[in-house]
């Protein structure tokens, strides 16, 4: 059993969604307890990954191999090094308490939605351990559908154009980054003499420059629509404002990581040469720096809670996108660990939303305002939420926002300077958000009688809450967990940029740092 | 010595008020609150009676908090004189401050929230006093400004509390920025951000590649500086910050969290000490603020705003002295500030408390007689303000102003004006305040003993305070500085101390029409004394509306709305027709649309595999 302790994660979910499929439709109670439960063994299962996992090895571990469709080379291949580990645990936990903090909200159909749920954990999860082209591809295909009809079900008023504005969007992307893909099969077929997706064979292709760039491309299209990068953005707002809670907060804390880690775990070890070529660089940098200061700045003009919750996400995003192509250690761990943080805090931020939703069916600021008088332990969660999400030290963001400026920094100042400028916004938006929804008088006779968090609404936000002091008093065993397979990407990066081609692909403002 | 008791204690009381807070007894809050911070106070004692010398910093290092790369963090915390000098103030007058509070605010709501948060501001202040690195400081400095801000909006049903706190906020993130940035530059400049390995790599530096390096760090540095310690042209958040409760004023806005900047200062004097630029920066930026905000003190009507700009201005007197390369005077008058400051705000917060609330100067009078007690204590905060020997506030500010006349002889003179204009603000108040008739409707009551047992002690330190020999004891900290002992700078300071304190009594005691008579005389300037130069009104509509109004109308609504999503719009219509044609592929059924992708992307990669290529 033990051996293949990450197939029992990756399936967990699966196997449940099976069961609420064979349960019959009318017995909710039944399909609700049993899919909660199964979302919680999920988790419970992941933690035991932790236990098996050694985090002196860089490479990846617990690799389960078998041969899928043997006639196109593809495998059943996952495993995971601290990158994906953290990530699949981040998916596992979040996943569960999503589920969970749709215990009331969901009425309607509520064995399809566990369904597509439970079967979205699996595609997430094997997003986040596959390591072979070919299944990770069909796993990020896979979580485009659950989604699409979670938006498209039990969505808000404009659920049918958000749904299908999500589903175009990231299928437009995904269908180009297919073509890249294919490009490196054939490729590889061409030098080696075999076709295989297995990651660590693509890896050892020589692709010529203007190939690989052309090959980057791709993937820039398929993963800068989904963390969204600007511009490419627009179908996150919508999205979001018409998700349901939960999938809201799936989107927000999961599926925009799926992108982020699509450059880490793709883009950079298989086509280093033109991950730091200037050209990428500069293009990276510019898009991530426009998200952070224009998401931000677009934040203090929403009057929707959830849209401008929505909006923080792509400056956030920026930031972890602007640590990875900083391309060294400290901009890539900081990044890794910047997006579990918000996958907290934005997931909080959601869940927030969701909680007020549910009481009011509105999501208009100006419909509040002095909600701490009614709902003094809600404005307690809400004030860590979005003090962790403003990056105040001794809570999660702090640590990622300065590890992700640090590398940033060493590589060009002007970049980190105005990084940081999203910082100063992200105050502000933030204070003002929290000021005019639950400071103040209570001036909405509708919002007097609200009751504050039941117990099961603690439940969930309880464990997000002991993450955000966690990682932000002690955050060194994640970064311990990261150290190694960073170590290794940086190290790919590195002899890349100066042994082939090195007049050609010296590091952009790497002179300007040092 | 378990230095880390100091901090944990404060916040043991914040995590139990904060936590069960709603179900305990006013009583228990208070004890709670009072208590922690009395034996994090005694503490500070025992471990400053063990310590015999201080000739070596005392290091006490806990864990590694984070490391990565080629950085790590720890945290440390380290005792040296300086530190000792700011841990008994902390603690000695936070002390006494939430002794006070106890006091005022027995009738308010939110009793355990505010106890509260004031242990947790002990808590965040005392980590950046005693962090050993710029990072454990930033978590402090930072965290003193979260805890400012929650209590600058205490009272959260008004708009403008909130309003200030996210004005305190914000404007200290500015700063912060700068902050940040001076430790990113400090990172890739000395590999560490430890003081232990900075400080002494700075003195190391060759000073022709090290000048300016060192500028650019110490620049930043003094901008997070000018955000936390409230200097040009950050200062704009401090007289808003009144809208917190008074014993927030005190012990935060004026005694404490305030004098941050200048203590980060002083700790990295090795670094400002070697550029003599961002001294000279220091030295003018101090000196400026002291005169502006001296300025618009003397003509403001809120007790507490008079006070307020006063704390500016002060503030701007400690950079004066720092820049001047005063670094012991600076913190000798952090000490001194600390106890006449604080006296001042309780005293306000115990007259306002005394008039049910009411805050306006034009509405008091005559208060001598019916709360003495307040009146004495008040008016020996005052005479150590306005610099009249031997009180207190005379002895650190001649320190500060000898040496600016040291560093530069016009300094000296415009400090010696502000030196004026402080006595003459100070005692406008006092008199407005307990002199000539009651002008108000309430029924002005003696305070508790709670609140007036502190004030007493307040008095007594700034009437004797001059006298602890804070500069003595820093003498080894701090570079060497050539003394001048001119009798004729001394008497001209004091001079112009009593001709405020003298021009005062003759407009607000002798003839109480004059200054009204004076205002029309010279209304523009008055005016523009009163709107404080229109700094915030030129801020708002130079940054704070175009910032605004351009995300609204050009970025989102033009940018994003109109733009992009009419560029992707626009393709969805073009695809409209080619979709109707799709639609008989629609069975809406969830399980054959995963079929499909799925099938589709198989498709896609066999035929373009085996068919195409081969």
């Amino acid at each position: 059993m033990m051996e293949h302790l990450l197939s029992l994660t990756l399936f967990t979910p699966a196997a449940g969604a099976l069961v609420v499929m064979l349960l019959p439709a009318q017995r909710t109670r039944l399909i609700r307890w049993w899919a909660n439960g199964a979302a919680a063994a999920g988790f419970l299962v992941s933690l035991l990954l932790l236990w098996r996992f050694d985090r002196h090895n860089g490479g990846f571990q617990m690799v389960e191999r078998a041969d899928w469709i043997p006639m196109l080379g593809a495998k059943y291949l996952i495993g995971v090094d601290g990158i994906s580990l953290l990530l699949v645990l981040l998916t596992t936990l979040v996943g569960f308490l999503a589920i969970l903090s749709a215990w009331s909200a969901i009425r309607e159909r509520t064995k399809e939605f566990y369904t597509l749920m439970l079967l979205l954990q699996t595609g997430m999860i094997g997003v986040f351990t596959a390591l072979d082209f070919f299944l990770f591809f069909v796993f990020w295909e896979v979580t485009l559908v659950p989604m699409y009809f979670v938006i498209g079900i039990w969505g808000g008023p404009r659920k049918l154009y958000a749904a299908i504005k999500f589903f175009i969007y990231t299928l437009a992307g995904s269908v180009l980054m297919l073509l890249g893909i294919l490009t490196l099969y054939y490729q590889h077929s061409r030098q080696f003499g075999y076709y295989t997706f297995e990651i660590s064979e693509l890896m050892k292709l020589q692709l010529p420059p203007g190939l690989e760039q052309f090959v980057f491309w791709t993937f820039f299209l398929g993963f800068a629509i989904k963390v969204p990068m600007f511009p490419f953005h627009t179908w996150l707002p919508d999205a979001h404002v018409e998700a349901p809670t939960a999938g809201s907060v799936i989107l927000a804390s999961i599926l925009l990581k799926m992108g982020t880690y699509g450059f880490i775990r793709f883009s950079l070890p298989l086509l280093p040469g033109a991950s730091t070529s200037p050209l990428v660089v500069q293009v990276m940098v510019v898009l991530s720096l426009i998200a952070i200061v224009y998401g931000a700045l677009v934040c203090l003009m929403q009057r929707d809670w959830k849209r401008l919750v929505a909006y923080s996400s792509v400056s956030h995003l920026g930031f972890c996108t602007l640590g990875i192509f900083a391309l060294n250690h400290e901009g890539l761990a900081g990044s890794i660990l910047q997006q579990i943080n918000h996958g907290i805090s934005t997931g909080m931020l959601f869940l927030i939303v969701g909680v007020i939703y549910e009481r009011r069916h509105t999501r208009e600021i100006r419909d509040f305002g002095g909600l701490a008088h009614v709902m003094p332990n809600y404005a307690v969660v809400f004030a860590v939420a979005m003090l962790s999400s403003a990056g105040v030290p001794l809570l999660n963001g702090f640590i990622g926002e300065f590890t992700i400026l640090r590398g940033v920094f060493q590589v060009n100042r002007v970049w980190a300077g105005v990084a940081a400028l999203g910082i100063i916004l992200a105050a502000a938006y933030l204070l003002w958000l929290y000021q005019r929804t639950m400071l103040g008088e209570l001036h909405d006779p509708h919002n007097r009688g609200l009751h504050d968090l039941n117990w099961r609404e603690l439940a969930v936000f309880a464990p997000l809450i002991a993450l955000v002091f966690w990682i932000g008093v002690y955050p060194k065993p994640y970064f311990d967990i990261l150290d190694k397979p960073v170590a290794a990407i940086v190290e790919r990066l590195h002899t890349a940029g100066s042994s082939e081609q090195a007049a050609e692909r010296a590091p952009v403002g790497g002179g300007a740092g040092r | 010595m378990n230095l880390w008791l100091i901090p944990v204690l404060p916040l043991i009381g914040f995590a139990i008020t904060g936590i069960f807070g709603r179900r305990l007894s006013r009583t228990a809050v208070s004890a709670i609150a009072v208590g922690s911070v009395f034996l994090s106070f005694v503490w500070v004692l025992r471990v400053l009676a063990g310590m015999s010398t201080f000739e070596a910093p005392y290091v006490e290092r806990y864990f590694t908090w984070f490391r990565s790369g080629d950085l790590s963090i720890d945290v440390s915390f380290g005792l040296d004189r300086l530190t000792a000098v700011m841990l008994l103030v902390v603690t000695g007058v936070g002390l006494l401050i939430h002794l006070y509070a106890t006091g005022y605010m027995a009738h308010e709501g939110g009793y355990y929230r505010f106890f509260a948060f004031l242990n947790l501001f002990m808590f965040f202040m005392l980590v950046l006093v005693l962090a050993n690195n710029f990072l454990l400081m930033f978590v402090g400095w930072e965290g003193v400004g979260l805890c400012s801000y929650l209590l600058i909006g205490f009272y959260f049903l008004e708009k403008f509390a909130t309003t200030a706190g996210n004005k305190a906020f914000i404007v200290n993130r500015i700063g912060d920025f700068g902050f940040s940035l001076g430790m990113f530059l400090m990172v890739i400049t000395f590999g560490s951000l430890s003081f232990d390995t900075v400080f002494p790599a700075v003195e190391k530096m060759p000073p022709e590649t090290g000048a300016g390096i060192l500028t650019a760090i110490s620049l930043l540095l003094f901008v997070g500086a000018t955000g936390k310690s409230a200097q040009i042209p950050l200062y704009v958040w401090l007289p808003d910050a009144m809208a917190g409760p008074t014993p927030v004023s005190a012990l935060i806005h004026a005694a404490t969290m305030v004098t941050a900047g200048v203590y980060m200062v002083a700790r990295c004097w090795t670094l400002f000490t070697h550029s003599q630029v961002t001294m000279e920066v220091v030295a003018i930026i101090g000196l400026a603020t002291a005169v502006l905000s001296a300025t618009i003190g003397l003509v403001q009507n809120d007790i507490k705003k008079v006070f307020a700009y006063s704390t500016v201005s002060q503030l701007g007197y400690m950079f004066l002295g720092l820049g001047s390369g005063a670094f012991a005077a600076g913190v000798f008058h952090i000490v001194t500030h600390a106890f006449f400051k604080a006296l001042l705000f309780l005293g306000a917060g115990s007259v306002i408390h005394a008039l049910a609330g009411e805050q306006d100067l034009q509405r008091m009078g005559g208060l001598r007689k019916h709360i003495p007690i307040t009146f004495w204590t008040l008016l020996a905060a005052a005479v150590a303000i306005a610099g009249v020997p031997p009180f207190s506030g005379f002895h650190s500010k001649d320190a500060i102003l000898i040496a600016a006349h040291h560093h530069a002889p016009w300094m000296y003179w415009v400090g010696v004006a502000t030196a004026a204009m402080t006595a003459f603000y100070v005692f406008r108040a006092i008199f407005l305040a307990f002199f000539g008739e009651y002008r108000g409707t309430a029924h002005p009551h003696e305070s508790p003993p709670a609140m007036w047992a502190p004030l007493a002690v307040l008095a007594f330190l700034s009437l004797a305070g001059g006298y602890i020999p804070v500069l003595e004891f820093l003498e080894p900290v701090f570079p060497h500085m050539e003394e001048e002992h001119d009798i004729l700078l001394v008497m001209f300071s004091v001079m112009a101390g009593l001709a405020g304190i003298a021009l005062a009594y003759f407009m607000y005691v002798l003839r109480p029409g004059f200054a009204g008579a004076l205002a029309a005389r010279f209304a523009g300037a008055y005016r523009l004394l009163y709107n404080k130069y229109f700094v915030d009104e030129i801020y708002a509509a130079a940054i704070v509306d175009p910032v605004v109004q351009g995300s609204r109308s050009i970025l989102w609504r033009g940018f994003d709305v109109h733009l992009i999503d009419g560029i992707v719009n626009g393709i969805g219509h073009r695809s409209h027709n080619i979709g109707a044609l799709m639609r008989m592929w629609q069975s809406g059924n969830i399980r054959s649309y995963a079929a499909w992708v799925v099938l589709g992307s198989l498709i896609v990669i066999i035929a373009l595999g085996f068919g195409g290529l081969r």
